[in-house]
């Protein structure tokens, strides 16, 4: 209930203006161009933290290095970040006065860097308390079955930390298309180019139009739910793969 | 042909796991490494399988060179003590892993499968996961998919360990019979000396990374070549700088006998139908002596707290010859 009041609320938000107000809002270019970008920039961002964060758990959990522990602790901080203080980090990294060069003002790639700054951890974290339970007498035991290294990950790793990775990748993609507050400064918020949805719904509600916003929320919503609704499926495809 | 193993060292920082041991485990045969916890029983199990290497030193497995070879190339089924199930796969899967690895046909997998379930006695469990069945059933598959892929030595490391006393009982019967059938060269590891006394034929007493005895299960019991082996094979009192069985002195309530020791008995447990004394020799030194008596004997004589009694080791007791402990 706690849940699905506020949700429905939305809903019925959306729906006050009939179905013809809220196919218009979401349609109109500078609405539907906003989605466009919000999507995408998320599922793109979401793959690379599927790779990235699996990635980094193994090596957090299974190698030793100099500095282990601090990236350890680093992998946090965008957890730990309010978000426009992120935003701020990005706007002096990445800026126009950047010390490193780079100025990704007002670019779509601005869009890109902050979200996967904000969801990193998600994957990571999710992974690593798997990985770290993982014993290591059953890739034994798979070696002496005859299964080369990249086997044994494929049949007897992968499928123990599919339900992880999945997890994460759903609490990533849902950072990322909700995500206002780190990209708000370095974007820009370019009408049609860099305005992603969460910022459209705002300037929705600026205007007085409570229905506009709610439209766009209610299309994210949907979207949400069927990124989790496939994840779901595709983890459970995965999992009677490894049988 | 056999498992050969020569001069293997192998050490972790300052520790000396294994200490330039070699030995001969022959073919067909059901051999116990036998020994306290961390006396490099498991490490040697380890570097036969390939599981790890040794620093120094050589491994040929039934002909074939193979300290070199890594752990996929051996031929070897591995058993752990915590079973090592592929928790995501049905049991008929994780049987047939080994198989799938070999690209094998898929009816000849399948045929394989259900012979080995048969033979572990799992045909009805095997589309569970391994979550679903108890300890024993678990290491009974992790058997069997060892068995899969026709090992040339089957290694089973602490097999029975993780497993309570009944079930451990059953199963060591069980592996008994299993290998009679199977007769492939297997060699377990155990801490537990009745588990190798019953099962193997032969028993690889391993203390301290380096070998103690090797022998038939009746030599090293009644010919142990030092006092460690005679005291882990079961218990062991003092007497005269000698170790003996407690069952092997004879008790008598009178004196006369021609060398006995006159001594009180200080404390009696009963456990079951055996009753273990503690007697006090009274001689300088009172020495504590533990005798056990069956609790026919203990009725007949009457032996009880504070009573004065004689003891004489049995004739044909068999001391070790080693020094005092």
């Amino acid at each position: 209930m706690l849940v699905l009041i506020p949700l429905a609320a939305v809903l019925i938000t959306a729906a006050d203006g009939g179905w013809g107000a809220f196919w218009d809002t979401v349609t109109s270019v500078q609405t539907a161009s906003a989605l466009r970008l919000t999507v995408g920039e998320a599922l793109i961002v979401t793959v690379i933290n599927v790779v990235m964060g699996t990635a980094l758990a193994w090596v957090l959990v299974r190698d030793r290095f100099f500095g282990k522990r601090a990236l350890d602790v680093v992998i946090d901080v965008p957890f730990a970040l309010p978000t426009i203080v992120a935003g701020l980090v990005l706007l002096s990294l990445y800026g126009p006065k950047s010390p490193i060069n780079v100025n990704v003002a007002n670019t779509r790639t601005a869009v890109f860097l902050a979200i996967a700054f904000v969801t990193l951890p998600f994957v990571v974290r999710t992974t690593q308390p798997v990985l770290e339970a993982l014993e290591r007498d059953v890739e034994e035991a798979a070696a002496s079955l005859g299964a080369t290294r990249l086997t044994t990950f494929r049949r007897v790793i992968l499928p123990a930390l599919v339900p992880a990775i999945a997890a994460g990748a759903a609490l990533s993609f849902a950072r990322a298309i909700s995500e206002y507050g780190s990209l708000v400064l370095l974007s820009g918020n370019l009408p049609n180019r860099t305005e992603v949805a969460s910022v459209r719904m705002l300037s929705y509600l600026e205007n007085g139009d409570q229905a506009g916003a709610a439209s766009v929320a209610a299309i994210l919503l949907v979207v949400a739910l069927l990124v989790i609704v496939g994840l779901d499926l595709l983890q459970r495809r995965m999992a009677r793969r490894g049988e | 042909m056999s498992i050969k193993v020569s001069n293997i060292t192998k050490t972790y920082g300052d520790f000396v796991a294994l200490d330039n041991v070699s030995v001969d485990l022959p073919t067909g045969q059901l051999t116990a490494l036998l020994g306290p916890s961390g006396g490099g029983k498991s490490t040697l199990l380890r570097i036969i399988a390939g599981l790890e290497s040794a620093d120094t030193g050589q491994v040929n497995i039934e002909g074939t060179e193979a300290t070199h070879l890594p752990p996929q190339k051996r031929n070897v089924g591995f058993v752990f003590q915590h079973y090592a199930a592929f928790k995501h796969m049905s049991v008929a899967k994780n049987i047939a892993f080994g198989l799938e690895i070999r690209k094998r046909s898929k009816d000849e997998i399948a045929q394989r499968v259900d012979e080995l379930l048969e033979l572990v006695h799992l045909s009805q469990f095997a589309t569970r996961l391994p979550s679903q069945l108890s300890g024993g059933q678990r290491q009974r598959m992790a058997l069997a998919r060892a068995l899969a892929v026709e090992p040339t030595v089957l290694l089973l490391d602490e097999p029975f360990g993780a497993l309570d006393a009944k079930v451990r009982k059953e199963l060591r019967e069980w592996l008994r019979r299993l290998h009679d059938e199977v007769n492939v060269t297997t060699v377990f590891v155990t801490h537990d000396q009745e588990e190798a006394l019953e099962v193997a034929d032969e028993i690889v007493v391993i203390n301290e990374g380096r070998i103690e005895q090797i022998g038939t299960p009746d030599e090293l019991y009644d010919a142990p070549a030092n006092d460690f082996v005679m005291s882990f094979l079961g218990p062991t009192t003092l007497i005269d700088g000698k170790l003996y069985r407690p069952h092997d002195i004879e008790v008598f309530t009178h004196p006369g006998i021609a060398g006995s020791l006159p001594a009180r008995i200080v404390r009696e447990l009963r456990v079951g139908f055996e009753v273990r004394l503690t007697v006090e020799l009274l001689d300088a030194a009172h020495e504590e002596i533990t005798v056990t008596v069956t609790r026919a004997t203990q009725r007949s004589l009457g032996l009880r707290d504070g009573i004065d009694v004689w003891l004489s080791p049995t004739h044909g007791a068999v001391p070790s010859m080693g020094a005092v402990v």
